[in-house]
């Protein structure tokens, strides 16, 4: 909070294109002595593209970034380190079959007659981690830590460097509520002792209780800044969406049909000690919240038959079911949109027409198992109108759309199959505002159709926008659900931090 | 397509250059050589290009062709089997193979590479320990079978030309196999799969299956191809027969566009790519290039061919991205 004329760490005009998207334009920010910034946007704002500039991970097509007044260029992650930025990825980035010193010394290794210092490194590390207070051996291995504890070791190394900007991304979206009180004790700690922290974050009340000062970004531009003072709720909301949030979210009412999902008794291996219970109605979308290890992703994958449930019923419009694989799922009408876009959701290497007819191919077949590439033409030629797909033409490799328009295909592949119960898992990851507009619009849109509509998003905004009903998991059971007059943000936090229900 | 048209040109430029400088190579005699042993290979790299499209590898194809082309020989004349069974036999022999192969590749989930080189050792074993380690031969008995590879079809108005038996039977499997991967959804799996196999996974599609039967046709063009070598030289020898055929069939694969990293393939290209690797072998021999340097040439000629395949994929890969992002500004 020091009030130093010149800015620790200063951003001019900073833009960045990617092929077909813009994702940064004309953007600064500063970042004041022992200052928390908190940067927000919603997903595709550019924060992380931002802050993958400022750590060396990628290059800015153009602006200036000044340390201390004086301009410099950081072309690297070791430029960054050189000028004491650190980035904190939200996946952490630890070798995790190594000890918590060799990690915090990965790269930099202490020598002794061109050997390996043992010691001095297990020294230096115990000075290290006290900074911030975590109590473990430098010895231990990282894999034998709590992820909290992971993220602390990760602040450890980056303090080891004497870091003075410290970025850190999404820190909180895997704690529980006491490893976040813990880590925010780190923060202030830091703070005091003059290091400056920018922190991204989807949790408007922990941006609350933390920043000193927040800068929001919106469609790759600066949306405005808050002072201390400023920082409320709704003002951060108004800034991110930067328009009325009910237009932006266009839920409308409408009466949810008969139980389409029903999920009764039902244990997946991933968390084989509770047993989950919910449904959702046709016409209804419901919407799945919990901090990112809660097993929501997990469960999703045994409704869709990725994994094989150890127990329990999965019952589709009143039909007991019994998957041992996606196709199973998908010939009872499910589908889902993967988290992994790129990994599960498309076959980047192939084009748009041969992504969008791969699921149908053996509905469509003719005799002997022969291609009906009319058939996937005109599924094509009809998804790409009706969603919006921003290509040349459906030959177009999918790999060159951007990142929304690949959801796009990836949606398309589904409703051609016209699916009765759709998944999403955090379906608006990594996409321009656009294209999230039209995400949801077409959420709401097969809703009213009759689908059934389940989905994941850790973007509370989203969950808070989009849900006639909120199910939270914590730790691998369902913690509560929320009806859609009793949903906020502190009531799914509550809930998704190992609260019960009230 | 434009991947099989610089394979084509290199096949076309090899042949120009070795009949300009040598008279022995545009013979009827030399011509009708190649195209059998083309013919051959051919059979084996298609059935290799399946497993590469799926992303995998299949290092025991040389050992396959030793085992099926000792056995049968072994079960016709030191057994007495009829041909009919004998030949049953050793195909589903072949099946067989494939099967266990893509069984533990899939369900095991043992990588391809340890599986079928295990498989290498094992099948060359038992070749040599089944058959007593001798070498065998159909004697003349087996005129009518071995036509199959020494056969010679006329060509109508063409005196000193004929068109060798295994063209025609690699001609029979390449029109099969180029419907399987570009007209039916199975071919489709194997190439999306090969590219991604979780993506295919969650489109529905029955992986393992998929991955399975590329093994299985993989194993049962060795073991055809296994039989044609063996029926064409009247002469095996359990230790050596069809030994390092796997790195020719990879290498036409490769040579015909199949990627590695899987995904990517054409039947014509691998056929071609079989012809290369047989022209290019047949014209050091004919050059009087030392033979010493063989294996050198051949793979130059296969890493410039490679080289040049990823400077032109790279090409068109920045061309797309420029082309996207101008539909993207212009939305």
């Amino acid at each position: 909070m020091s009030d130093t004329k010149t800015p620790l760490l200063e951003v001019r005009g900073m833009s960045k294109r990617f092929p077909g998207v813009r994702a940064l334009h004309e953007v600064s920010l500063t970042l004041g002595h022992g200052e928390v910034l908190a940067v927000l946007g919603e997903n595709g704002a550019g924060k992380s593209t931002l802050m993958k500039i400022l750590a060396g991970v990628q290059p800015a097509d153009s602006g200036e970034l000044l340390l201390d007044g004086k301009a410099v260029i950081i072309n690297s992650v070791q430029a960054a380190l050189d000028h004491h930025v650190a980035l904190i990825h939200q996946e952490l980035n630890l070798a995790d079959n190594l000890s918590v010193a060799a990690n915090i010394y990965l790269g930099r290794e202490l020598l002794k007659f061109g050997l390996l210092d043992r010691q001095a490194m297990m020294a230096g590390t115990r000075v290290e981690l006290k900074k911030v207070g975590l109590e473990v051996t430098p010895g231990a291995l990282v894999s034998s830590l709590s992820i909290g504890q992971q993220q602390l070791v990760e602040i450890a190394k980056a303090l080891s460097i004497n870091a003075k900007v410290l970025i850190m991304d999404e820190p909180t979206s895997s704690l529980s509520a006491q490893e976040t009180q813990r880590l925010f004790t780190v923060v202030n700690d830091l703070r005091d002792r003059g290091v400056s922290i920018i922190y991204i974050s989807h949790r408007l009340g922990e941006v609350k209780e933390l920043a000193d000062r927040v800068t929001v970004l919106r469609d790759g531009e600066n949306a405005g800044d808050l002072h201390r003072d400023e920082i409320d709720h709704d003002a951060m909301v108004r800034l991110m969406v930067g328009r009325d949030v009910s237009q932006f979210y266009a839920r409308k009412q409408h009466v949810p049909g008969e139980v389409m999902l029903q999920v009764e008794d039902l244990v997946t291996s991933a968390h084989p000690q509770h047993e989950l219970n919910f449904s959702v109605r046709s016409g209804e979308i419901v919407g799945l919240s919990g901090l990112v290890g809660a097993g929501r992703t997990e469960m999703l994958q045994v409704l869709f038959g990725v994994d094989v449930a150890l127990a329990g019923q999965i019952r589709v419009a009143g039909e007991v079911t019994d998957f041992s694989s996606p196709r199973d799922a998908i010939g009872a009408g499910i589908a889902l949109v993967p988290e992994d876009r790129k990994a599960q959701g498309l076959v980047l290497g192939m084009s748009v027409t041969h992504n969008i007819g791969l699921p149908g191919l053996r509905r469509h077949q003719r005799p002997c198992g022969f291609r009906n590439g009319e058939q996937e033409d005109r599924d094509t030629e009809e998804m790409i109108r009706e969603l919006r797909v921003r290509t040349p033409g459906p030959g177009q490799i999918s790999q060159y759309l951007s990142g929304g328009n690949q959801q796009k295909v990836v949606i398309g592949k589904w409703l051609s199959l016209r699916p009765r119960v759709l998944l999403l898992d955090e379906p608006t990851r990594g996409i321009d505002v656009g294209a999230r507009q039209e995400i949801y619009a077409l959420m709401e849109d097969l809703a009213a159709k009759g689908v059934a509509v389940l989905f994941v998003s850790s973007e509370m905004e989203e969950i808070l926008g989009m849900s006639d009903r909120t199910l939270v998991m914590h730790e691998g059971r369902i913690s509560g659900e929320l009806l859609r007059d009793e949903l906020s943000e502190q009531a799914v936090m509550h809930l998704a931090t190992g609260g019960s229900a009230a | 397509m434009k991947k099989i048209l610089g394979i084509f040109g290199l096949l076309v430029a090899i042949c120009v250059f070795t009949s300009l400088k040598s008279p022995n190579f545009l013979t009827a005699y030399n011509i009708q050589n190649l195209i059998r042993w083309t013919a051959l290979f051919g059979i084996i790299s298609i059935g290799v290009a399946f497993v590469i499209i799926t992303g995998g590898i299949d290092l025991s194809i040389g050992s396959v062709i030793g085992l099926t082309g000792s056995i049968m020989p072994f079960l016709l004349v030191k057994h007495g089997w009829s041909v009919g069974p004998a030949l049953a036999a050793v195909i589903g022999l072949s099946v067989l193979i494939g099967l266990a192969h893509g069984l533990l590749i899939t369900k095991l989930k043992l990588q391809s590479f340890v599986v079928t080189l295990c498989g290498l050792l094992i099948y060359r074993g038992l070749a040599r320990w089944g058959t007593g380690d001798k070498t065998m031969g159909f004697g003349s008995d087996y005129d009518g079978l071995r036509k199959l590879a020494t056969g010679k079809i006329p060509v109508p108005g063409v005196e000193s030309f004929t068109i060798p038996m295994p063209c025609l039977i690699l001609l029979i499997l390449a029109i099969l196999a180029a419907i399987f991967l570009n007209k039916t959804i199975w071919g489709r799996y194997m190439l999306a799969l090969g590219r991604n196999r979780e993506a295919a996974l969650y489109s529905g599609i029955d992986t393992d299956k998929m991955e399975i039967l590329a093994y299985v046709i993989c194993s049962t063009c060795a073991g055809i191809g296994g039989l044609l070598f063996a029926l064409d030289i009247n002469s095996v020898q359990p230790s050596g027969h069809g030994s390092f055929y796997e790195l020719y069939a990879i290498a036409a694969a490769v040579l015909g566009g199949c990627s590695l990293r899987g995904g990517e393939g054409s039947i014509l290209g691998v056929v071609i790519g079989a012809a290369v690797m047989r022209v290019l072998y047949n014209s050091i021999n004919i050059l009087g290039i030392p033979t010493q340097l063989e294996f050198a040439i051949i793979g130059i000629v296969i890493l410039l061919g490679v080289i040049a395949d990823e400077l032109v994929k790279r090409y068109a890969a920045k061309r797309a991205a420029i082309v996207q992002a101008k539909v993207a500004e212009s939305s």
